[in-house]
């Protein structure tokens, strides 16, 4: 069998990339990040997905690390008013996050564990439909995109999540207050939004084009997000979901959510 | 015609004056979330839409006085109403106006309104929501406008508006159901996901429509020379009368199907309406005046001997109108929201500011319909209808 001149560009290619990440593997290498999955292209997927083994998490130990990695690389403030607060990713009770899933004699470490929860870039997003200028899309690979310079900040988009996931800038984003948020921009290289358009987790595709995981999945110490393609028998999260009994929010609803829960 | 609306008494004007008062002070308030952002509002992360929503949603409703004068006129050729159809239209108008300003001010980036058209989204239902506004606007002006200006010069309106007039009839149902389909199409609010909600719209429509322009029709009597007509006022309570029955019966069927299933994400909303949730009932007072007013209107309207009294027929009126607003105005919208989806609950009420630029809003809805009303009431006033 013959190498096509295609593919020995292509390894060619990719090895040089490794000679050069080299060194900044070695910084990392001895925190034991998680990495992508043996054979699995890092900047493309069929169908992006995240297992979160709740089991894991360490929320109830005061680690925010997920939030705060998150929160950093996308300019996410601290606006200061819950009521108007913008969040990515953030932790929910388990019966907020699974409402109509708890009952009375639930287990008492599932009573009281949190459970992170983000945009689940569904199969079907109810606010792609709703959205009146496609402001907000799907992509091919699954991640629901926000465009911030076409949203008119009409919020159908919010009324139609039945997850809460999208967050509104009700104010400036870039004036929010100074003692909340002493070094923002957290993240030069990302950028910050304007006023009146909505928000939300958006898979870290800026990450992953440039082959990386995601911020919170990188943050998690404890291996609680496991990230990757679904449309790869031999990804991580295929893995996982092989193994493991999984769950997701709202199935009744039918939008396909793309984040499974170890509960 | 305009001209019309340029000269009138020292109590015209001194409407006018007021009404460009509150339309000031909305404006001032509007600049002020304008630079600061819709953060002065009451609104959040939880309850996304609030108090211009309501307005909105219950205005197309308004709006709806056209056609339960047109009807009647066009299609079963009811003389009577021929009166009086251009009051219906240009309250269309006024209302319609309303609806669209209200649309503006809650959104976070009005400069960037016309994306709606750059990027048109057939599958968006704002997209058609905007069409069907916009087009019921462009015919109540133009068939209003045509029809007066021929009365005016004594001669019947040229032929090619009847088919915009027949367009009118469906056009009037659509705002209504429309309205209804961007909140009854979302998969995770149980309030709103009932197939009765555009008949509810309908139904609420046609009573608070037609309610008010009894009241309308009761002032221009007392104001000016022009008399809307006895007959008219009477078909229009009959409208009405059967219109808040229809309503009540609508709501009544919405309550049990929540409440005798049991669903929780149905069940919780009405809940907190009329009952408070978790400690939290802002709203509680409010709904329980909404039904006393309806019971109270259908009382007073549903009996002959009331309902033909002029003065009991403006107090049932009144309470059909207030009754419907709060319904719609305050109730369906915070309603929806609370509890979130996940289960929170988030109390709404409008700030000091946005109640003002919501009343700016109703002050250029009221300086459209004054205008407008002027015009049609001094040319009837002229050719001695």
């Amino acid at each position: 069998m013959g190498v096509s001149r295609r593919n020995f560009l292509k390894i060619a290619g990719i090895s040089l990339l490794g000679l050069g990440a080299k060194p900044a593997y070695d910084v990392f290498a001895g925190r034991d990040l998680p990495e992508f999955a043996q054979g699995e292209e890092a900047r493309e997927a069929k169908r992006w997905a995240m297992v979160i083994d709740t089991r894991k998490c360490r929320d109830k130990d005061g680690c925010q690390d997920c939030i705060l990695a998150c929160h950093r690389a996308h300019n996410v403030p601290d606006v200061g008013n819950s009521r108007q607060e913008i969040k990515w990713i953030w932790t929910e009770p388990y019966e907020n996050a699974f409402p109509n899933q708890e009952h009375e004699f639930l287990e008492e470490t599932l009573k009281h564990r949190p459970v992170i929860v983000l945009c689940n870039h569904c199969d079907d997003p109810p606010c792609v439909r709703v959205c009146p200028t496609k402001a907000t899309f799907k992509r091919e690979d699954g991640i629901v995109m926000m465009d911030y310079h076409r949203c008119i900040g009409c919020r159908f988009c919010m009324a139609a999540c039945p997850y809460g996931s999208r967050s509104f800038n009700w104010g400036d984003p870039r004036r929010a207050p100074k003692e909340k948020n002493p070094d923002f921009p957290t993240n030069p290289n990302f950028p910050t939004r304007t006023k009146g358009v909505v928000e939300k987790c958006n898979f870290c595709e800026e990450r992953l084009v440039a082959g990386l995981l995601p911020a919170c999945v990188e943050a998690c110490k404890e291996k609680a997000l496991i990230f990757g393609d679904l449309g790869n028998p031999d990804s991580d999260v295929r893995k996982v979901l092989r193994s493991h009994y999984t769950i997701r929010r709202k199935p009744g609803l039918g939008t396909g959510p793309a984040i499974y829960y170890i509960v | 015609m305009l001209e019309k609306a340029l000269t009138g008494s020292q109590r015209y004007w001194g409407w006018i004056i007021s009404l460009l008062i509150l339309i000031g002070v909305g404006f001032s308030f509007y600049l002020l979330q304008f630079t600061e952002g819709l953060k002065i509002t009451g609104m959040g992360r939880d309850v996304s839409w609030g108090f211009y929503i309501a307005q909105f949603t219950f205005l197309v409703g308004v709006a709806a006085s056209a056609v339960m004068v047109v009807l009647p006129y066009y299609l079963h050729n009811y003389k009577a109403f021929g009166r009086i159809t251009i009051l219906g239209e240009f309250l269309a108008v006024g209302a319609v106006s309303m609806c669209l300003l209200f649309i503006i001010v809650d959104l976070g980036q009005p400069i960037r309104l016309f994306n709606v058209l750059l990027h048109p989204t057939p599958n968006s239902i704002l997209f058609w929501d905007m069409i069907v506004l916009n087009g019921y606007l462009f015919l109540n002006i133009v068939i209003g406008w045509v029809v007066l200006s021929a009365e005016r010069n004594a001669v019947s309106p040229p032929s090619w508006v009847k088919p915009l007039i027949y367009l009118s009839i469906p056009w009037a149902v659509s705002i209504h159901t429309v309205t209804a389909y961007l909140y009854c199409g979302l998969p995770g609010r149980g309030f709103w996901l009932t197939a009765i909600l555009a008949p509810r719209f309908l139904s609420s429509a046609f009573a608070s429509g037609p309610a008010f322009l009894i009241i309308l029709c009761l002032i221009i009597r007392r104001l000016t020379r022009f008399d809307p007509g006895r007959e008219q006022i009477q078909t229009l309570a009959k409208i009405v009368t059967y219109a808040i029955i229809l309503n009540g019966f609508f709501f009544l069927c919405e309550v049990f199907t929540a409440m005798y299933s049991h669903i929780p994400e149905h069940m919780h909303h009405f809940e907190y309406l009329f009952f408070g949730l978790e400690g939290h009932g802002i709203l509680v007072p409010w709904m329980w005046a909404s039904v006393l007013l309806a019971v109270l209107a259908i009382i007073l309207l549903i009996n002959p001997a009331t309902r033909r009294s002029e003065s009991v027929l403006a107090v049932a009126c009144v309470a059909v109108f207030a009754s419907t607003w709060i319904d719609k105005g305050l109730g369906l919208i915070s309603g929806g929201f609370i509890p979130s989806p996940l289960g929170h609950v988030t109390e709404y009420w409008p700030t000091l500011p946005e109640a003002l630029i919501a009343l700016g809003v109703w002050g250029v809805g009221f300086l459209i319909l004054t205008v407008l009303y002027k015009i049609a009431v001094s040319i009837k006033e002229e050719i001695g209808a």
